[in-house]
């Protein structure tokens, strides 16, 4: 044989595979219907969005970025979706650890119960929200004569916020929890830690990150509703509503700028999403 | 030390009724049962991390079934190890401390001198990730006991590590009964380990204790065919007595004057029949003629099928025996079984 024979240039020269036997030339159907496929969905999603980056001029984005309505507006819509993820956080938590560990009559209804605000139409969470806080009702009156108002104030934004973000945070952070054995939290409790000593020095270090997450999903979602703020809160203008407000009274052009920096923040956002997601540590045995 | 009356556990699909233990102060006891008879659920119910349906517990003569898993003092070891990956093994010894009122010179003392007994002190600071199962484990013992526990409990403690593993923690679980003088609880499917590490044992079958009493006894003695057929007894099989016989099918076995009452089975060990070329008359042993079945090599051991009349027995050989005595499948041979070899159930 010939002493510089290479195992690995034999089998390239013959198109073998590793089993040594011959690689099929001919590709599956299956490979150019999912390549397709995958091409459409894709594009489907990036052209519209791209089209629309690339179309108002630099000097657009930079006028837009320079309008204080604008700036104050993304502003807006940030901290108050920000804070719908805080409070998401503050009462979502302790729910979500319920839903992952206890098991009780009723709970498939509560989860479906989670999931209403995902599915409602938007307009319907406005108006629903709107209902309850209106001069008619019982709730409403008690809570303006408290000071709190809802309609036309941040306090109502973020309320409508939290609606319709919490449930992406108690799904996100219930998956968390189910993910950490119940064992540990057992160990703890027998070497003396209580209930909340053990969520704050076994449970929590191991779901802080499914946490972050939830918060981010909460987030995004709240960042991008519309049809339930325009309801409830038409000023102070969030992006979104600032957005079909430029479409309406001045067209395509006017809302175009301050569409691109929004996709800008939610891209951003969406971005930390990937970074900060649990990465499935590799276990030794 | 740990006494359990009437203890009641009820679920939909599942239920464990009338459960009753006594496990003495020191006692090294163990709670044997195959996966699904309910060991799990009375260990839970001890440190109170399950439900309890019904009856109490006691630990050192206090009431404990109602309280919280935290003021119980009783520690857990699981099969899984359930270290805190986020946490160091120092990190993971030490946690429960802060909860006991010791001082703290005193329990770094306590901890070191733990991690000395068992051979982790080099290993203080890594993280868990990448240690062996012998090591997880060890730590999980270490953390178990660094809080003094009045009682501890292992949930299959050795069933999930790899052969080699698990005889050096028998040997240290051993050795660790012996030293500190504290309760073991041991939940376990494996009767070798209740051989090797048990004083008492009790066998738990479909939620009910089926025999309690020490390993020895419960080994050499058992009382029903589910407890022979689990402490290994290869032939256990329904009889009809008649004075000092049993009758087993068509054979009739002289059993002596044993008693027989209320019992229907004969049980006897694969190791005690005896595999004969010719017919050897002694006044108090059993001998049939019989034909081989099937030889099934074990490694060492070779187990042998044999017929007599219609009854099939297995039989443990070495592989010395097999050869010296030529045996293979389809010779008639004779089998022989002490009278003292037959227990009655």
């Amino acid at each position: 044989m010939n002493p510089f024979f290479s195992a690995r240039g034999y089998y390239k020269e013959n198109k073998l595979n590793v089993y040594g036997m011959k690689k099929k030339i001919g590709k599956d159907p299956w490979f150019f219907i999912t390549l397709f496929c995958s091409v459409t969905v894709v594009t489907f999603i990036l052209f519209p969005l791209i089209e629309m980056v690339t179309q108002p001029s630099l000097q657009d984005l930079k006028d837009t970025a320079g309008d204080t309505d604008v700036l104050r507006s993304i502003w807006l819509s940030i901290y108050t979706s920000g804070l719908a993820a805080v409070i998401s956080f503050i009462i979502g938590t302790p729910f979500a650890y319920l839903l992952a560990r206890k098991n009780f009559f009723g709970k498939k209804v509560v989860e479906s119960i989670i999931d209403l605000p995902i599915m409602i139409p938007h307009p319907v969470v406005g108006i629903a929200i709107l209902g309850l806080a209106g001069k008619n009702h019982w709730l409403g009156q008690f809570m303006q004569s408290i000071g709190i108002h809802i309609m036309g104030t941040v306090t109502g934004i973020v309320t409508v916020l939290t609606f319709v973000g919490l449930p992406f945070y108690v799904n996100t952070v219930k998956t968390g929890f189910e993910a950490i054995p119940v064992r540990l939290e057992n160990v703890s409790r027998s070497l003396g830690a209580s209930m909340s000593g053990t969520f704050l020095r076994v449970t929590f270090p191991l779901a802080w990150r499914s946490m972050l997450v939830g918060m981010i999903m909460c987030c995004a979602r709240a960042i991008s509703e519309f049809g339930a703020v325009v309801i409830v809160a038409y000023h102070p203008m969030i992006a979104p509503v600032m957005i079909y407000e430029r479409f309406t009274a001045y067209g395509l052009r006017y809302s175009q700028p301050v569409a691109v920096w929004l996709i800008f923040v939610c891209l951003a956002l969406f971005i930390l999403l990937r970074i900060v997601s649990p990465v499935k540590e590799k276990s030794g045995d | 030390m740990i006494e359990i009356e009437n203890l009641r556990l009820d679920f939909s699909s599942f239920c464990l009724d009338d459960i009753c233990l006594d496990v003495k102060e020191s006692e090294f006891f163990i709670l044997l049962g195959p996966t699904g008879a309910g060991k799990t659920l009375i260990l839970e119910a001890i440190t109170g991390t399950g439900p309890v349906h019904g009856g109490t517990i006691r630990v050192g003569g206090r009431d404990i079934t109602s309280l919280p898993p935290e003021k119980r003092g009783i520690g857990i070891v699981y099969q899984d190890y359930a270290l805190f990956p986020h946490l160091s093994v120092m990190e993971n010894i030490t946690y429960g401390l802060r909860y006991h009122s010791n001082s703290s010179t005193d329990s770094r003392r306590w901890v070191e001198e733990l991690m000395m007994k068992l051979g982790i002190r080099h290993i203080a600071d890594r993280s868990i990730t990448h240690l062996s199962g012998g090591e997880k484990q060890r730590i999980a013992l270490a953390r178990a006991l660094s809080v003094h526990p009045s009682v501890l409990l292992l949930d299959e403690p050795l069933s999930a590590l790899d052969p080699n593993f698990r005889a050096e923690i028998r040997e240290v679980l051993k050795k660790l009964h012996k030293e500190m003088g504290i309760t073991f609880l041991m939940v376990t499917h494996d009767f070798s380990e209740a051989l090797f590490l048990g004083e008492r044992t009790a066998i738990l079958n479909h939620g009910k204790i089926e025999q309690m009493g020490s390993v020895k006894d419960v080994f050499s003695r058992p009382k029903t065919p589910f407890v022979a057929e689990f402490v290994g007894m290869k032939n256990v099989l329904p009889a009809v007595f008649e004075g000092t016989s049993a009758r087993v099918g068509d054979l009739v076995f002289d059993i002596g004057n044993m008693k027989n009452e209320g019992r229907s089975f004969i049980a006897i060990r694969a190791e005690d029949i005896l595999i004969r070329k010719e017919r050897i008359a002694e006044g108090d042993t059993n001998v049939f003629a019989c034909r081989i079945m099937n030889v099934a090599d074990l490694g060492v051991l070779q187990e042998v099928s044999i017929k007599c009349g219609s009854t099939i027995f297995t039989a443990i050989l070495s592989k010395g025996d097999l050869l010296y005595l030529d045996l293979s499948e389809s010779r008639d041979v004779y089998m022989a079984v002490r009278n003292s070899a037959i227990h009655l159930l």
